[in-house]
């Protein structure tokens, strides 16, 4: 060998040069990918709290009504059914009144008439002073300080979505109301606080989405993923410990794989289609319950729960198996005993990610009536919660969004919020879970 | 240690407690073991030699019917215990493994503590009526399985903790507490330092006095301490089986000569 072949370890030949070109090409491209991926993210989160922290504010005022006897019950005994036939109609003049001498009473000058001055209330405000005599009868005759939710432009101007410049044909508020909103603002009898009726409170009508609130679909999402954990663990751990640690291998078994897979594939709004076909119209179940919701998203979860199940039963060695039947364990004493429990994290990680999954799924929920305008309070019962109609969070978010009132905009991006927190506080669960319970062996 | 220097030979015939007559097994399309006979004498220790993939470990595995697990096996002829067909119908594997105790080539304690894991075998099959029971049962066989003085303080710790060598007496502890007849030995100490291999070689010794062992190794060496008799394997079939001595010193079957002296496996 000549001494010009022989190459210094100190200068790099051309070959190398290219190599490590080529490595700092990939790295470059990987670093862009997720930088990519984090802008987008960022996008999506910033534009996501941006346009949805607003719903967890609410503009309130507050005002003393006079609960007039002459009004509401006109015998003067006290008697509740005759206090109920007054309906909302009824209190109108009293909340009327009441913003009228709350603005007399700080010596604002307005030349707003009566009817424009309690316009600033939202039409809620009678609702909520019914059920307060409702449940108070006796109080009939005094004077009380409520706070009500003022109405959805007036709250709009505070947040600043309503302009004076955006309400030229807007026949729910004039320039002068939001003259005076400003007054009483200073006053401080207008405030925006924290509004925790979004996160318990039920859905409003399309007039007053001040009022409207996500808890009770919270609550039809919660009763759903009880039936979905009910039925999808105990069916989905079952059928994967039978095909992964008794069942032949066979073409059968073979088949049964395939389609736990392909079923995995199948797009959601199938399931939602097979569960109207299936559970509504020939099993006569009630639409819009969140059983049937429940019971189209088990099938749904199903596959999900069978595939990390089985995942995590293969991932624990062959060398326990054969431990235990080698000191003459049977079987299913040896995967009770000793191959499930090693396998239980995987497992308990899998149906987090399926009910996770199951949560946010909207599409089958379409189908079986599970947007229905829901403004009934909490059921009463488990079984109520679970036959009674309801909506989930994910539709009940689809439904605000399709409303023309841009007031529900908020509302739905304050709900993807909520909806998020979820998802994310289930996830991170799931990630605890398997860091904490994994074991060595 | 004189790796010719074989432990005594006890020449006398002793009862047959496993009797192989025709053993086939076949892995799907693969012919794995053909043509098997043998008789494994009780309190022996029998070792299985023989080139990787000879079919020792496939036939070791069917005398407590492991290889039941494996769907594609499929054995054929008599394995006798006692003078009992273990592949006959009415045998349920399960019983049979209490019987017929097993070790793995790869120590493989439970990721329990060190208790369960050898009380786990007498648990399921209702050995002992109390606590107290079990307890001394579970100092017996840590006894047995020579490692009672490393372990008595720490009971309840994982067994995985332990080093390899413990693992596998361990394993062998936990193997003897279901106080099995035969106990069979699939590469024990392949896993194991020299150190440790001497530990559970004297191990295997001492157990010979009140069951029937049979060990695979791939150690000639290991082979000629331990064990009293000798079955050569090669290519499924049974090449010769005889006293230990005679197999390391005057092999009547060339290819066992030539394997032994090095020239195959």
């Amino acid at each position: 060998m000549s001494d010009t072949s022989k190459t210094s370890l100190l200068a790099l030949t051309p070959r190398t040069k290219q190599r490590n070109a080529a490595e700092k090409r990939f790295r470059a491209y990987g670093i862009a990918a997720i930088a990519v991926g984090l802008m987008m993210l960022m996008v999506l989160v910033t534009n996501i709290f941006s346009r949805g922290t607003g719903a967890f504010q609410q503009t309130f005022m507050t005002v003393n009504v006079e609960l007039l006897e002459s009004k509401l019950d006109k015998k003067g005994n006290r008697d509740l059914d005759d206090i109920k036939k007054v309906t909302t109609f009824g209190y109108n003049p009293l909340i009327r009144d009441a913003v009228v001498a709350k603005v007399e009473e700080l010596g604002i000058q307005t030349d707003l008439k009566a009817k424009d001055l309690g316009g600033i209330l939202s039409r809620n405000a009678v609702g909520q002073l019914r059920e307060f005599v409702i449940a108070n009868p006796d109080r009939i005759g005094e004077t009380i300080e409520f706070r009500f939710l003022a109405q959805s432009r007036v709250d709009g101007y505070l947040k600043g979505r309503v302009h004076r410049a955006s309400i030229g044909n807007d026949k729910s508020i004039s320039p002068e109301q939001l003259d005076l909103v400003d007054q009483l603002v200073d006053a401080g009898v207008i405030v925006k606080t924290f509004n925790i009726d979004f996160i318990t409170g039920a859905d409003a009508s399309d007039q007053r989405p001040e009022a409207a609130g996500i808890g009770v679909a919270m609550l039809g999402s919660l009763s759903m993923m009880f039936v979905v954990l009910g039925l999808a663990l105990p069916i989905g751990v079952a059928a994967s410990i039978y095909l992964e640690e008794f069942a032949p291998k066979n073409r059968l078994t073979d088949i049964i794989e395939v389609n736990i897979s392909n079923l995995a594939a199948v797009p959601s709004i199938v399931f939602g289609i097979l569960g109207l076909a299936v559970f509504i119209n020939y099993l006569h179940l009630p639409t819009s319950a969140p059983l049937v919701g429940g019971l189209v998203l088990t099938l749904m979860t199903l596959p999900t729960i069978i595939i990390s199940t089985r995942a995590a039963l293969k991932a624990v060695p062959p060398s326990i198996r054969d431990a235990a039947l080698g000191v003459g364990a049977s079987k299913m004493q040896a995967v009770f005993h000793h191959v499930l429990p090693l396998a239980a994290p995987g497992i308990l990680t899998g149906t987090i990610i399926g009910l996770a999954q199951a949560l946010g799924e909207t599409a089958p929920l379409l189908l079986i009536g599970m947007v229905g305008f829901i403004a009934s309070n909490a059921p009463e019962t488990l079984a109520d919660g679970l036959l009674a109609p309801n909506s989930a969070m994910p539709a009940q978010i689809y439904e605000w969004a399709k409303r023309a009132d841009p007031a529900f905009y908020e509302r739905a991006w304050g709900g993807i919020i909520i909806l998020l927190v979820f998802l994310v506080s289930m996830n991170t669960l799931a990630v605890i879970l398997r860091r904490r319970f994994e074991r060595r062996w | 240690m004189n790796d010719m220097q074989f432990t005594d030979r006890a020449v006398d015939q002793k009862e047959t407690k496993i009797a192989a007559h025709g053993v086939n097994v076949h892995y799907g399309e693969a012919h794995a073991i053909k043509d098997v006979n043998v008789e494994i004498e009780d309190k022996t220790v029998t070792a299985f030699i023989g080139p990787s993939g000879c079919g020792k470990s496939t036939f070791l595995r069917c005398l407590n019917r492991m290889n039941d697990t494996i769907d594609i096996c499929n054995v054929t002829g008599n394995i006798l215990l006692d003078g009992e067909d273990i592949y006959d119908k009415r045998v349920d594997p399960v019983q049979l493994r209490a019987k017929v105790g097993m070790v793995f080539q790869k120590p493989n304690p439970f990721p329990k503590t060190i208790y369960d894991n050898v009380a786990y075998g007498p648990r399921i099959h209702g050995l002992a009526k109390n606590k107290a029971d079990m307890d001394e049962i579970v100092e017996k066989a840590l006894r047995r399985g020579a490692i009672w003085d490393e372990v008595k303080d720490r009971l309840d710790k994982p067994g995985t903790g332990l080093s390899g060598g413990q693992q596998q007496r361990l394993c062998i502890a936990r193997a003897v507490a279901t106080e099995p007849e035969v106990l069979l030995m699939d590469e024990p100490c392949s896993a194991l330092d020299p150190i440790a291999t001497a530990q559970v070689e004297e191990l295997i010794d001492e157990l010979r006095t009140q069951y029937s062992v049979v060990i695979v190794t791939h150690s000639m060496q290991q082979a000629a301490r331990v064990s009293q008799k000798t079955a050569f394997f090669h290519l499924g079939t049974l090449v010769e089986f005889g006293h230990t001595g005679q197999i390391f010193t005057n092999p009547e079957d060339p290819r066992t000569e030539s394997y032994i002296t090095g020239r195959i496996g």
